[in-house]
């Protein structure tokens, strides 16, 4: 038996893996210990939201690294994907929770309410900002939890099974494809700007952070639930990309992504591959979406501009694609510095004739260290730990690296 | 005996430019044949119809005994049905292992689904081991084939060729960038392979494919200029006139 084709266990595959779990545990372990809700009140609730959102940023972006990083289509549209799915986790929050609060003012009346006048109150609640009293037909399952989070996983994993069927069955690659999905983005974006698409326009949907029947349960808990919830998600997708990725898939993909020609000459269908892996990213950015916005608290048409989903890349850009962690890296480290750049509590440098305020400035910054990555860094922060490794352990699997008898002769190089 | 592969009539212009003219040709089964002619003749051509690369304007292809066509098929499917690939430069897959560039190669069901589910079998090890070891990269299953050397990632390839286990293997200049003990052992690896399967050899080498010892196929401008043993066509007044004239 050759060693490199034993069969080896699954964390000895991935070592990122152990590493990866322990420290969201311990991360998980230390906000619960500081949170103001269980333990010892030394973080604020804002922060505690500000990491959950990151986590749920963290989990669009392990989506990004596989449909980039390992297959090579880069989409500049899966932001998309994740707005949808907190228009739709929205719709059930703003609906069930206005309902809530029509029932109650209804309730001091002689005789108990209709539906019909329920259905009234919770129209003209939510849809009077865009001047309609009644409920649009998108609203239809708006009263169901259920249903909503179905669509959570449906709107996002339909919308793009139809624009990838469409892109990848015509051999839409490369830049072409990048700009389409771009296209797709401002398309929606700009359909969802109407009063009349039935989602409030531009004002979007919000008060997503009151949970309908939990108006007492004050922010506190609710903050460290979903950051919880955040981070169960971002590690269970983690195990289950890593054990996707390193497999047989893994080696498709990444086939796919080097010489897509080849992989077809080799009988695969390159683009139901293509198809899959576009679709079931889309379905994780839609999930991580749906645990984004309930913390954001309003999500509103602005989250599906096509600049969103161009950070998305650079985080992983920034991060490393082409593996998982990278990616997390990326995407915690990028957005956890901008939210302190533009929070304004960065002092502002005073050049004497020009005072750079970091507000306005952080994104030349971003812009630049994006250019310096990809001309220096290729590999990312992620890179860091090959250094690492390498330093500490060349593995060279006592092979030699040179060439050797049957390398190209130098008679044959002059050729 | 029935043919594995049936071109008949086939035509392809790119631009205005007839690349393949009128074109037909069959192979048999377990058959060995060498495709020559000069530069622009379209043998590149051909391999791209044969594979689903390129469609022709005109013209049947048909497979195997039930007479399949391949032209409706996509060039996964054709691959599938049982039609091999080699490329005139090496290409395997560089930033993966010698190992896994075979599994990759090896029979198995290829959906995005299969191949989620898929673990290596023992029977599959030892099928990569044995095609390993038959082209003498043993030793390197664990080295990203990007560092093997271009002689090494020629045998690879056709490894993975051997792996997919094809019915025909349309082979284009195996013998480009090797040494002449590579050559050689090329040479009885191909004759050897077309026992059981049809083999196509596309070459610009004439030593090489007299040492295939095979019928011969002589292309010139998009269609069949001669056809017979390497002695026969290389006697015919017109193929000396537009392929070894020339030289």
């Amino acid at each position: 038996m050759t060693a490199p084709l034993a069969p080896r266990p699954f964390l000895a595959r991935n070592p990122s893996v152990g590493w990866f779990l322990g420290i969201l545990a311990a991360l998980c372990l230390i906000v619960v210990i500081l949170s103001p809700a269980l333990g010892l009140d030394m973080v604020s609730t804002s922060f505690i939201k500000t990491l959950g959102k990151t986590l749920c940023l963290c989990l669009a972006a392990l989506a990004m690294d596989v449909v980039w990083g390992y297959t090579g289509i880069l989409s500049l549209g899966h932001m998309a994907f994740f707005a949808l799915g907190g228009y739709m986790i929205g719709q059930w929050l703003m609906y069930a929770r206005t309902e809530e609060i029509v029932l109650l003012s209804l309730a001091g009346g002689p005789i108990p309410p209709t539906a019909t006048e329920v259905a009234q109150g919770v129209a003209t609640q939510i849809f009077g900002v865009v001047g309609s009293s009644d409920i649009p037909a998108i609203w239809s399952f708006a009263h169901s939890l259920p249903l909503q989070l179905a669509l959570v996983v449906l709107v996002p994993g339909i919308i793009a099974l139809v624009f990838g069927w469409l892109a990848f069955r015509s051999r839409v690659t490369g830049v072409y494809l990048s700009i389409l999905t771009q296209a797709m983005t401002l398309a929606l974006s700009l359909y969802l700007f109407q009063n009349d698409s039935g989602l409030r326009g531009n004002n979007g949907l919000s008060g997503l952070q009151n949970l309908p029947g939990l108006a007492a349960t004050s922010q506190d808990a609710v903050s460290l639930w979903f950051f919880l919830a955040s981070a169960a998600a971002l590690g269970l997708t983690y195990v289950l990309l890593a054990w996707a990725t390193s497999g047989k898939f893994g080696s498709v993909l990444r086939a796919i992504r080097d010489d897509e020609a080849r992989v077809r000459f080799l009988g695969y269908p390159v683009e139901g591959f293509k198809l899959f892996v576009f679709t079931a990213t889309a379905i994780l950015c839609g999930i991580a979406g749906a645990l984004y916005y309930p913390q954001a608290g309003i999500i509103n048409p602005a989250e599906l501009a096509p600049i969103a989903s161009i950070y998305l890349a650079v985080w992983v850009a920034i991060g490393g694609r082409g593996r998982l962690y990278g990616a997390v890296i990326g995407a915690a480290f990028v957005s956890l510095v901008s939210s302190w750049f533009t929070g304004g509590r960065v002092p502002a440098i005073n050049l004497g004739f020009y005072t750079i305020d970091w507000v306005d400035w952080w994104l030349v910054l971003l812009g630049l260290s994006f250019v310096l990555v990809t001309l220096f860094a290729p590999k990312g922060i992620g890179g860091l730990f090959d250094l690492w490794q390498g330093l500490r352990a060349p593995d060279r699997k006592g092979a030699p690296l040179g060439p050797d008898q049957g390398a190209l002769q130098e008679k044959e190089a002059l050729e | 005996m029935t043919a594995l592969l049936e071109v008949s009539g086939v035509s392809v212009t790119f631009d205005g430019f007839r690349a393949i003219n009128n074109l037909s040709f069959s192979i048999g089964p377990a058959e060995m044949r060498a495709v020559i002619g000069p530069n622009g003749a379209g043998k590149t051509t051909f391999m791209d119809i044969v594979t689903g690369k390129t469609r022709p304007d005109t013209g049947s292809v048909t497979w195997g005994e039930r007479s399949v066509s391949l032209l409706k098929m996509t060039e996964a499917q054709i691959a599938r049905a049982g039609v091999g690939r080699k490329f005139q430069r090496p290409t395997v897959f560089e930033d993966q292992s010698v190992a896994d560039n075979l599994i990759l190669a090896l029979q198995s069901k290829r959906g995005p689904l299969a191949a989620l589910r898929f673990a290596l079998s023992g029977a599959g090890r030892d099928r990569v081991a044995e095609l390993a070891a038959e082209v003498g990269l043993t030793d390197h299953l664990a080295r990203k084939a990007g560092e093997l050397s271009h002689g090494q990632k020629q045998w690879l390839e056709i490894a993975m060729l051997l792996a997919q286990e094809p019915k025909l293997l349309l082979v284009d200049e195996p013998a480009a960038g090797m040494t002449l003990a590579e050559r050689e052992r090329t040479t009885a690896m191909l004759v050897e392979m077309a026992r059981t399967r049809a083999v196509v050899v596309v070459e610009h080498d004439m030593d090489f494919v007299r040492r295939l010892n095979c019928k011969v196929t002589v292309l010139h401008e998009g269609r069949v200029l001669a056809e017979g043993t390497l002695d026969h066509v290389t006697k015919d007044p017109t193929v000396v006139d537009v392929y070894l004239g020339r030289g």
